[in-house]
């Protein structure tokens, strides 16, 4: 049992910290969400020389065999400067799937691509009307010849505008809300058939729906097997929700920060708003929630790896419950003390709130999992 | 990082689990899982059990009759000792006032105080809070006069834990009315049969006798009774409650008590399905369950961190009052109604007679009536905060 990072982890850390500090400011940071792409290519090149995009990868193709611990320092880190670069789309969802379920002729193929940061990946699972629910899925893949025709429509897709090819969820049998019959496709965006709506999301990152039309793809362009890809799905997304609730800590450190510094400094009535109690007591609780976080996140990140799916899940649904609670308790309440400033685009805060808000949003928000934590006590009882 | 016990821990967890299984006597688990009322005979008992073994102190030293464990090996202890049933030690002695006196009371004192902590020999009560002096601790006016080689005491403190029991009480006192309230304050222990002492006893909204009002009419206490120097109690009360804090965590016995009230919620009845079918209230277990394996790792992470806990223990203090008090809570909504009767007389052990609605549930409104100090105590929860916005956020 301990809870300190190894000396790699640290110097990891120290080298993000600063590059975060000194090189995606938030002058920086506005210039790459107004640009065309909402992402910087020579951010992306930087993270590739530091080693950050092949970090969880195999050594075997050019990674450096790190797991999900590293995956939490990379996010508090952004998390603390609202990088907006397609990290957690394309390393740790995209990259995650293809790691754990992709052949070793996928895994040589792409991976490699993504730790030069040559290649933008993104995972289009999500459908309209499934909300939170993983094995809702109406998108098709129909076996024709050796080939297979995928069609469906696909919401949410993370950065899925930026990447050059995407991994698709589509049925391969069973009903709409069945786990199995459910198969992974590799599919280049460009391919005939694939239409991409490209958005902008509040907290300036970028989010896409994406059609599919008889869109044909080989079958080694299947990823894990065929009808049983809903674990690897599943197992994807719950690194997607280890790695966000390390950004959440980030965010709400950085948030803490701010509004400390801003109470300190702000003053009313002859003094600095802080000397007041019911802001001391607001900022004690935005700080208690904070270490609770960051706990849940620590837990997170241990579990996120593992294959015990239950003991996984439930740790990942609690801490997400949690985050998400903690996210949204510490964004408002950041904001509100900033006062009048804290809703003016011009303050660091709002952004961040407006980042916590969106993460208790993504892979299911509070309600949705402590409705797993429920349901697995229930689970229990039979 | 790794989240995972080592196997020696897990060895260590095998040992204690078997030696609760061996040696804790039926009558004091039955007392301590039925939550009946705690037992002046059984508390002794069960010290002197594990003073036996030589672990009568899990958070002491070696060097002066402890097990010398470390902090995880501590939580360990207190998690399988929750779960057997045994009984929670008693912290006035063992946590509170023994760290004062390993670290500042002098040879002597250690000797003569500390194996009577250590066997359980001596009970002891703590003498901090008094009428006017609850949050604004510094403000107390219980005086200590020096003359020749005695103190002569006067003033009242209240809120004495178990005070009836005790032999001897840790008082804060004032020897100087110069410069700032916390400058005058000395740290002076107390022999509860010295004449000029009164305990009148403060019945709580459950009904219990638990705490008192001591009373002290010129009290004629030896000199050497004085930890530390003269007008330096201040210092040692502020350690002392450092120590208090962690400890109020609580994590072993919080754990303890959502096993069984997962178990509860299973054998209670909601019409015609067991009350863990209960959408509104299973969600609320399931909260209540993030929010205290939080807790559990927050503590774990705040006592191996090699900085040691300081101010961020007022975090623990907080988080795991809330938590207590929910638990609690849960337990009495958990039988409904059935939680509604008074039946004093059913806290005691050879209790034959009727009852209103399950076993469990007869306790539980008490219970949850006499938690809510737990937020009040050991320094208001409020007061917590304020030690967070000053020595954390530097507010």
């Amino acid at each position: 049992m301990n809870f300190d990072l190894s000396e790699e982890q640290q110097m990891l850390n120290d080298s993000l910290r600063r590059f975060v500090t000194n090189e995606y400011g938030f002058e920086k940071r506005g210039e790459i969400i107004s640009s065309g792409t909402g992402i910087d290519r020579a951010t992306w090149s930087n993270f590739a020389e530091m080693g950050l995009l092949g970090f969880t990868f195999p050594e075997d193709y050019d990674g450096l065999g790190g797991n999900a611990i590293d995956t939490m320092v990379v996010m508090e880190n952004f998390g603390r400067g609202l990088v907006v670069e397609p990290y957690l789309a394309t390393v740790v969802l995209a990259g995650g799937l293809i790691r754990d379920a992709g052949n070793d002729a996928q895994k040589a193929d792409i991976l490699p691509g993504i730790t030069s940061g040559e290649r933008l990946l993104a995972l289009a699972h999500y459908e309209p009307g499934a909300r939170y629910n993983l094995s809702h899925v109406q998108t098709t893949a129909r076996k024709d010849g050796d080939h297979f025709q995928i069609s469906g429509q696909k919401t949410a897709v993370l950065h899925g505008g930026q990447a050059n090819q995407l991994i698709v969820s589509a049925r391969t049998s069973g009903g709409v809300n069945d786990e199995s019959g459910l198969s992974l496709f590799l599919v280049d965006s460009s391919a005939k058939g694939v239409k991409v709506d490209d958005f902008a999301t509040h907290d300036g990152h970028r989010t896409a729906e994406i059609s599919f039309s008889n869109v044909t793809v080989g079958a080694d362009n299947l990823i894990g097997i065929i009808d049983e890809a809903f674990p690897a799905i599943e197992k994807a997304v719950d690194l997607g929700i280890a790695a966000l609730c390390a950004e959440a800590v980030g965010a709400m450190e950085a948030m803490n920060a701010a509004t400390l510094e801003y109470i300190k400094t702000r003053k009313q009535f002859g003094v600095p708003i802080g000397k007041f109690q019911v802001l001391q007591h607001r900022m004690a609780d935005m700080f208690i929630q904070t270490e609770q976080t960051k706990t849940m996140a620590i837990l997170a990140a241990s579990e996120a790896d593992s294959n015990d799916r239950a003991s996984r899940r439930e740790a990942i649904s609690m801490a997400k419950t949690l985050v998400g609670q903690g996210a949204r308790y510490v964004g408002q309440q950041g904001v509100q003390l900033h006062g009048g400033m804290g809703v003016t685009d011009e303050m660091f805060a709002a952004h961040l709130f407006k980042r916590l808000t969106l993460i208790n949003l993504l892979f299911g928000d509070a309600d949705h999992h402590l409705a797993q934590v429920s349901d697995g006590l229930l689970a229990k009882t039979a | 990082m790794d989240l995972n016990y080592t196997p020696e821990q897990e060895a260590f967890r095998t040992e204690v689990r078997q030696f609760l299984e061996d040696n804790l006597p039926d009558d004091i688990r039955e007392r301590v899982q039925k939550r009946l009322r705690p037992d002046k005979a059984m508390t002794e008992r069960w010290q002197k059990i594990l003073f036996d073994k030589g672990w009568g102190a899990s958070t002491w030293p070696k060097e002066y009759g402890g097990t010398g464990w470390d902090p995880i090996q501590q939580i360990i202890f207190e998690e399988e000792r929750a779960l057997a049933g045994a009984p929670r030690q008693l912290d006035f002695g063992l946590r509170m006032v023994a760290p004062v006196i390993m670290t500042f009371g002098n040879d002597e004192q250690k000797q003569r105080f500390l194996p009577g902590i250590l066997s359980g020999e001596d009970w002891w009560c703590q003498g901090y809070s008094e009428p006017g002096a609850g949050s604004d601790l510094a403000s107390l006016r219980t005086s200590a006069k020096r003359e020749g080689d005695h103190y002569i005491v006067n003033g009242q403190k209240t809120w004495t834990t178990l005070g009836q029991h005790a032999d001897w009480i840790f008082c804060l006192v004032r020897t100087s009315n110069e410069g700032k309230p916390q400058q005058g304050i000395s740290f002076l222990l107390i022999d509860m049969n010295t004449p000029g002492i009164e305990v009148r006893p403060i019945i709580m909204l459950d009904g219990e006798h638990e705490i008192n009002e001591v009373y002290f009419d010129n009290v004629k206490v030896p000199a050497e009774n004085l930890i530390g120097e003269e007008n330096q109690g201040w210092t040692y009360a502020k350690f002392l409650l450092g120590h208090e804090r962690t400890g109020l965590a609580n994590v072993g016995q919080w754990k303890a008590m959502m096993k069984r009230l997962k178990e509860v919620a299973r054998q209670e009845q909601d019409g015609q399905r067991p009350l863990i079918e209960n959408t509104r209230f299973r969600d609320r277990l399931a909260q209540l369950d993030a929010e205290l394996r939080a807790l559990e790792l927050t503590v774990l992470r705040v006592l191996t961190d090699k900085r040691g806990p300081g101010p961020q223990a007022s975090i623990l203090k907080i988080r795991g009052t809330e938590i207590g008090q929910q638990l609690f809570e849960m337990l009495m909504e958990a039988g409904g109604q059935d939680a509604i009767a008074h039946i004093p007389e059913a806290l005691e052990l050879d209790y034959n007679g009727p009852r209103a609605g399950s076993m469990e549930a007869t306790p539980s409104a008490g219970d949850y009536f006499n938690m809510r100090k737990l937020s009040i105590f050991g320094g208001s929860n409020e007061i917590q905060r304020n030690i967070i916005s000053q020595l954390v956020l530097g507010l």
